[in-house]
């Protein structure tokens, strides 16, 4: 298979304005490789293919460089990316438990999708919230100091409700407990999909729509 | 004496709700330091960032000043602002980018006037989109005010400023790493020599590679000069500074700090002390990188820069990961060597086989299958990474990373023998299983 994927005209209109912020087109390849993702939810073959076009790559070494990061999914994965840290200072609080509990709830293991194609739990290294820990993201969005049960019933929640946009104040408040520091500024952004929510990306849910 | 001023959380402290705008960051100084640095040329700068003696918050703590004037001559330059934030334990730039942008802003566009630079560059960690978005924000809020772009508030300076997100992977905060990571490529650390960033960096040109709250400094030095920063806490590492507390502490968080408490100042009063009021076993002072410390050993010396240095340890990314009397350390060391296994890059083999094998020999001996050599296994292991197992470590590897992964292992068979020692006599009494690895 060759061929390239077609692009929304909104999605070539960000491609072109991520390019130019850069000196050179190929420090463009990773912001355009998120927009891939938007446009197909995951990373496909011929998503890598428009996006080596783009910067004059060839699609290998696009692949190169995709399949050295951890955050370009080359498989489906669900409406709901739950990453749950199991680093240090998590562990030391019981990320290990909130991550047993994710997986149950799901009823799939870490690395897999549901049945419905809802929620996809993964285990990560630090994400930078340790003074909340144990500390889980779903879609990139922030949940500090869950417990096993807050965890499950966030999975329930998510299963149930099916938000089309994701906002980790309203998270936090349903399911966390002990941030790291505090948050005080209202968030009005939210993601849209299993992938970090960045307006150059187009990405993130407009502004007051939660 | 009275309490120095907060430096770096002021801000935040002061307007907890608008702290991230630009109408509350000018109505408290913000962008007057940016003047002031327009009219004081770039010489100057360099000079009072030296005379602060601003020690760098990334890691290793070089003097930001002295860094700058390593800036290779040819142009254009460039300069990289590391949000990579990754090492476990660590949370204070987030705190920065997300609380306060307008002062990373300002600091970004100070620092690349003092480098004759022209396009900027903020790269922050994928996991952080939250951040990303604040700072994005500012950075808007910036160049419609007319503090980036062309002809910067009338000087003829002109700054382009992109933010850029990574792709999940600790490695790319190794700056050599995040500049190949910036140019569109795998996130492979270079080998210095011959690529230092300031002769050869991104594209190849001269570029200057800091820390987000390193350059968070850089407007109040300004204001205040480099004489009144260099006034504050120890001589060799002054000012204020971020330490993430978290572990079994009572009140987990960021503390902006002066140097010179003691560590039981630090945790039993600025972090409340231990949880459920359990006994502390051991912390490691300095980020996940960093060999442990014990209370038996370091409860009494001062967190200070060579206090830490010449105890055995390092200051690193200022995270501080506090562990109680009911903690496993062999687990422990396995949790901290699995994230250097998983976020090896793979280019070098005493990293990528060896931090492998460390994680496999610490799993099976808490899997209950111990053996009497393990303990000089691990050692030979780690000598094999790091020869000699001497603090700060000796390398192999391309980068530091390999090495970091010695430290808890190191750290391990130092100060926990004995749980090593039960560990393998679990072992002996736990049949041998089959298809067990290692
Ligand atoms: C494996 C590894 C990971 C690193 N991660 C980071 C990081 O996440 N953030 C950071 O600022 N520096 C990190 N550093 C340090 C950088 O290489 C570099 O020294 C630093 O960004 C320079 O900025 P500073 O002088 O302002 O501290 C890391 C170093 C290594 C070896
Ligand atoms: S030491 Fe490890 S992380 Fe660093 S370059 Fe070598 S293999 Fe990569
Ligand atoms: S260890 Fe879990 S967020 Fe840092």
């Amino acid at each position: 298979m060759t061929d390239i994927a077609q692009w929304s005209q909104e999605a070539e209109a960000l491609a072109e304005a991520v390019i130019a912020k850069y000196p050179q087109k190929r420090s463009a390849l990773m912001p355009l490789l998120y927009i891939a993702v938007r446009e197909d939810g995951y990373l496909t073959e011929s998503g890598m293919r428009r996006v080596a076009a783009l910067v004059d790559l060839e699609p290998a070494q696009v692949s190169s460089v995709a399949t050295f990061y951890s955050m370009y999914k080359r498989q489906p994965v669900g409406k709901y990316l739950v990453s749950v840290c199991t680093s240090i200072s998590c562990w030391l609080l019981g990320g290990d438990e909130v991550l047993e509990a994710v997986e149950s709830a799901a009823g799939v293991p870490a690395g897999a999708t549901d049945e419905s194609g809802v929620v996809s739990p993964e285990h990560v290294e630090c994400i930078g919230a340790c003074g909340g820990a144990p500390a889980v993201q779903v879609n990139y969005e922030l949940i500090e100091g869950l417990t096993p049960q807050k965890a499950t019933e966030l999975v329930e929640w998510l299963n149930a409700a099916q938000p089309e946009t994701l906002n980790g104040d309203e998270m936090q408040a349903l399911f966390g407990g002990q941030r790291s520091f505090d948050w005080a500024i209202h968030e009005t952004d939210s993601a849209t999909g299993p992938y970090p929510a960045f307006q150059p990306h187009g990405t993130v849910a407009p502004q007051g729509r939660s | 004496m009275s309490e120095p001023p907060l430096i770096l959380t002021a801000r935040m402290h002061a307007h907890p709700e608008t702290s991230h705008t630009i109408a509350t960051f000018e109505a408290t100084g913000g962008y007057t330091a940016l003047r002031t640095a327009l009219d004081m040329g770039r010489e100057a700068i360099v000079e009072e960032v030296k005379a602060a003696n601003l020690r760098g918050r990334g890691g290793a703590g070089f003097p930001a000043g002295v860094k700058w004037g390593f800036l290779a001559p040819a142009r254009p330059a460039y300069l990289v602002v590391n949000g990579d934030e990754s090492e476990p334990g660590t949370f204070k730039d987030r705190q920065l980018m997300e609380r306060d942008p307008h002062q990373l802003v300002e600091g970004t566009i100070i620092s690349s006037l003092a480098n004759e630079v022209n396009h900027a560059f903020i790269y922050i960690r994928g996991e952080y989109p939250k951040p990303a978005r604040r700072v994005q924000a500012a950075v808007d809020e910036a160049y419609s005010a007319g503090y980036l772009g062309t002809n910067i508030l009338g000087s003829g300076y002109d700054l382009e400023l992109t933010v850029h997100l990574g792709g999940g992977a600790y490695i790319c905060g190794e700056e050599t790493a995040l500049l190949n990571s910036l140019e569109g490529r795998r996130g492979e650390p270079r080998l210095k020599p011959p690529f230092f960033p300031a002769v050869r960096g991104l594209y190849m040109a001269p570029t200057i590679v800091n820390n987000i709250e390193t350059l968070c400094n850089i407007a109040w030095i300004i204001n205040n000069g480099g004489n009144a920063y260099s006034a504050i806490g120890p001589e060799d590492s002054p000012g204020r500074r971020m330490c993430s507390i978290s572990g079994h502490v009572n009140r987990p968080g960021n503390y902006e700090i002066v140097e010179g408490i003691t560590w039981r100042e630090l945790i039993y009063e600025v972090a409340g002390g231990i949880r459920d009021g359990n006994e502390l076993k051991a912390w490691v002072p300095g980020g996940a990188s960093a060999p442990w410390f014990v209370p038996g050993e370091h409860l009494d010396t001062e967190v200070t820069k060579a206090a830490i240095d010449s105890n055995g340890s390092m200051t690193g990314s200022g995270a501080v990961i506090v562990m109680d009397h009911t903690t496993d350390m062999v687990a422990a060391a396995e949790r901290l060597v699995r994230f250097f296994a998983h976020e090896s890059c793979g280019q070098c083999t005493p990293c990528r086989e060896g931090t492998t094998w460390l994680d496999m020999i610490l799993r099976r001996m808490l899997a209950g299958h111990g053996r009497a050599t393990d303990p000089d296994v691990l050692y030979d292991v780690s000598d094999n990474i790091s020869p000699g197992v001497t603090w700060p470590p000796k390398m192999t590897t391309i980068c530091p990373l390999g090495p970091s992964a010695v430290s808890p292992v190191a750290s391990l068979l130092k100060h926990f023998p004995e749980e090593v020692a039960a560990a393998v006599e679990r072992g002996t009494q736990v049949p041998v299983s089959i298809g067990m690895r290692v």
